[in-house]
């Protein structure tokens, strides 16, 4: 696990679930097929309405449709609200984000399932902020986060914000999902 | 002695080999049933064949439970491919129960199953799972699915998972879980005509928020709910996912394990679990029934809660009935009588849950009329089992709102977007 994430931000509202995340028309794709796998990126976020869509603005796509080949995202930090990936238990979810680029995702809280895949699958890092961040953070904005100080620092506008610690999940993120952690424990060959 | 606990703690105890489960723990669990579709089956496959090998074997072939329901009557090619994937895998392990899309063959949209009676296909996987004689009062049930909460009717440990985690348990049969704390809510006195669970779950999901749950067990009890039968036993437990919780629980009455016992599978003896007394609920709420009236969650969120009267007025575009929460026969009974002798205004949407409710449609009875014939002679339109336009899905699919309408439904799920087009809207409600 990389201590420090740097990139630029895209903000998001309350309760973004997964159909917003990666709406079910694509969910026909098979993440185990390798090409496939690819599209996800494309399409990660594409469900949000465009007034959430990049806050306090809206209207910014997350990922540039314009070019169809296009699967990645200029933004690798997402900061959403309250309630993040709430709705379907769909893997696909985190993994899209993750194929678009996405290494971290700082909320307010999350829904259950969608923090667990994320961990599990090694997709990304879910953290939880100690307080609102997305009335404070700006898409576009600069950030860089210290998982080890639990810190994010907004470098386009100087602020600091408090993470809550990983806490017990840790371990397995520090894995790098829940089969290396597994291996590494003993619990798998 | 153990602390007492309540039933989600000393099922998830006791699959774990321990004297107690302590709300917060961690723990490894031993899975009974492990359920996975054609959304999530082939991603599941993949993870455990990049994990444990192309020649690794399921760790119980009599455990794993795959039953195609989303993306059935479709012209997608990758939702047949989908459907290919499920069909080499379960031949290539031996999968003991498999419920086969036999109609879908080919290219072109499937014609869809000829008699419910004869095709294997069942349907919507949390209505075919009980009728099918895997749910046990208990056991611990995973599924790649968050509707997999609603085996809690049941009084099981049952919730949803991704495809990594499905993945893991299907090449050891474990998956570490983390204890949930109780929360219960109490339904007492004597249910009105007008009410369906439904309502009482909006209530509670508008009382609490679509995250008032979330991390915890949800616990649904007084005698209004010992009084519901085992379908709308089901709707309740159905969706606490959508107040954010880990699962839902019922402790079973008789009439479930009658349930239970009809449709078990052979070879599967269970336990039945209850709460030890004295054992400590995170809270612990009650209303009386009497006082409560129907209700509706309206656009975007399902605690959006407004009564129906206060809504009354308002226009829709469209009707649907369908769904692991609202496509039972129990629904369709609730909506017969409402359309008897009447005409839709609106196109209406009719999807059973399963073949087996689809049967039910010709058998059962309102007014001298068969169910079907109601919905027919209303002027509504009658789908095939699956799980369909309750989450949109390929655009093909039937009931899929293609264009920004407005819909109420019977489904559990109202954010943006999730019938299909990104601008249209859903209510949801019962019957």
């Amino acid at each position: 696990m990389q201590d420090v994430i740097q990139g630029l931000a895209y903000v998001v509202g309350d309760d973004v679930d997964t159909d917003q995340i990666i709406p079910a028309e694509y969910l026909v794709l098979n993440p185990g097929d390798p090409a496939e796998r690819k599209q996800f990126g494309r399409f990660a976020l594409v469900g949000v309405p465009p007034a959430g869509a990049g806050l306090p603005t809206g209207s910014i796509p997350f990922v540039d449709q314009a070019d169809p080949k296009n699967t990645a995202s200029r933004f690798s930090v997402v900061i959403g609200g309250s309630n993040f990936g709430c709705g379907s238990s769909r893997e696909h979810a985190p993994l899209a984000l993750a194929e678009a680029g996405v290494r971290a995702v700082v909320a307010e809280s999350y829904a259950r399932i969608f923090y667990r895949n994320s961990v599990n699958g090694g997709y990304l890092v879910p953290l939880e902020a100690a307080a609102k961040l997305n009335d404070q953070v700006r898409t576009g904005d600069e950030v860089e986060i210290r998982i080890s100080e639990n810190l994010l620092i907004d470098k386009t506008t100087g602020k600091r914000f408090t993470l809550q610690p990983l806490g017990d999940v840790l371990p397995i993120v520090a894995a790098g999902g829940v089969f290396a952690y597994a291996k590494q424990t003993g619990m798998l060959k | 002695m153990a602390a007492a606990m309540t039933m989600t703690e000393k099922i998830l105890a006791r699959r774990s080999g321990r004297k107690s489960a302590v709300p917060g723990e961690n723990v490894w669990v031993d899975v009974d049933v492990l359920m996975t579709h054609d959304v999530c089956g082939p991603g599941t496959i993949g993870v455990f064949e990049a994990e444990f090998g192309p020649n690794a074997k399921v760790w119980d072939a009599g455990k794993v439970v795959i039953i195609p329901d989303h993306y059935i009557f479709t012209a997608d090619s990758k939702a047949h491919r989908n459907i290919e994937i499920l069909r080499s895998f379960v031949k290539k392990h031996n999968i003991r129960y498999y419920y086969d899309p036999d109609f879908v063959r080919g290219e072109g949209m499937p014609q869809p199953y000829a008699d419910p009676r004869t095709t294997p296909y069942r349907g919507v996987c949390h209505v075919a799972l009980p009728q099918n004689g895997h749910t046990r009062p208990g056991e611990v049930l995973l599924g790649t699915d968050s509707h997999t909460c609603t085996h809690g009717a049941f009084g099981q440990f049952a919730t949803g998972i991704g495809n990594t985690d499905a993945g893991f348990v299907m090449g050891t049969g474990k998956l570490w879980l983390k204890v949930p704390p109780t929360m219960r809510f109490r339904f007492d006195g004597q249910m009105p005509a007008y009410l369906m669970a439904k309502d009482l779950i909006l209530w509670v999901i508008g009382e609490i928020g679509v995250d008032g749950a979330t991390y915890r067990a949800m616990e649904f009890a007084g005698d209004a709910v010992q009084a519901l039968n085992v379908e709308e036993k089901m709707t309740l437990c159905n969706m606490a996912i959508e107040a954010g919780g880990k699962n839902g629980i019922i402790e079973p009455n008789a009439d479930v394990l009658a349930y239970v016992d009809r449709r078990n599978q052979p070879g599967h003896p269970y336990e039945v679990v209850r709460n030890d007394a004295g054992c400590a609920f995170f809270a612990d709420l009650a209303w009386d029934v009497a006082k409560l009236e129907p209700v509706v969650a309206q656009p975007h969120a399902p605690d959006k809660r407004a009564t129906a009267r206060q809504l009354a007025g308002t226009k829709i575009d469209r009707a649907y009935i369908g769904s692991c929460t609202g496509g039972k026969l129990t629904d369709f009974v609730a909506g017969a009588k409402v359309l008897a002798g009447r005409t839709v205004k609106v196109d209406t949407f009719i999807v059973p849950a399963t073949t087996e409710v689809d049967i039910a449609l010709d058998t059962t009875k309102h007014a001298g009329k068969s169910l079907r014939r109601i919905f027919a002679d209303a002027g509504c339109k009658i789908g095939p089992a699956s799980c369909a336009a309750c989450l949109g899905g390929p655009v093909d699919t039937f009931g899929r709102m293609n264009a920004p309408l407005v819909c109420i439904s019977t489904t559990n799920r109202n954010f943006p977007g999730r019938m299909g087009h990104k601008d249209s809207a859903v209510y949801l409600a019962s019957r």
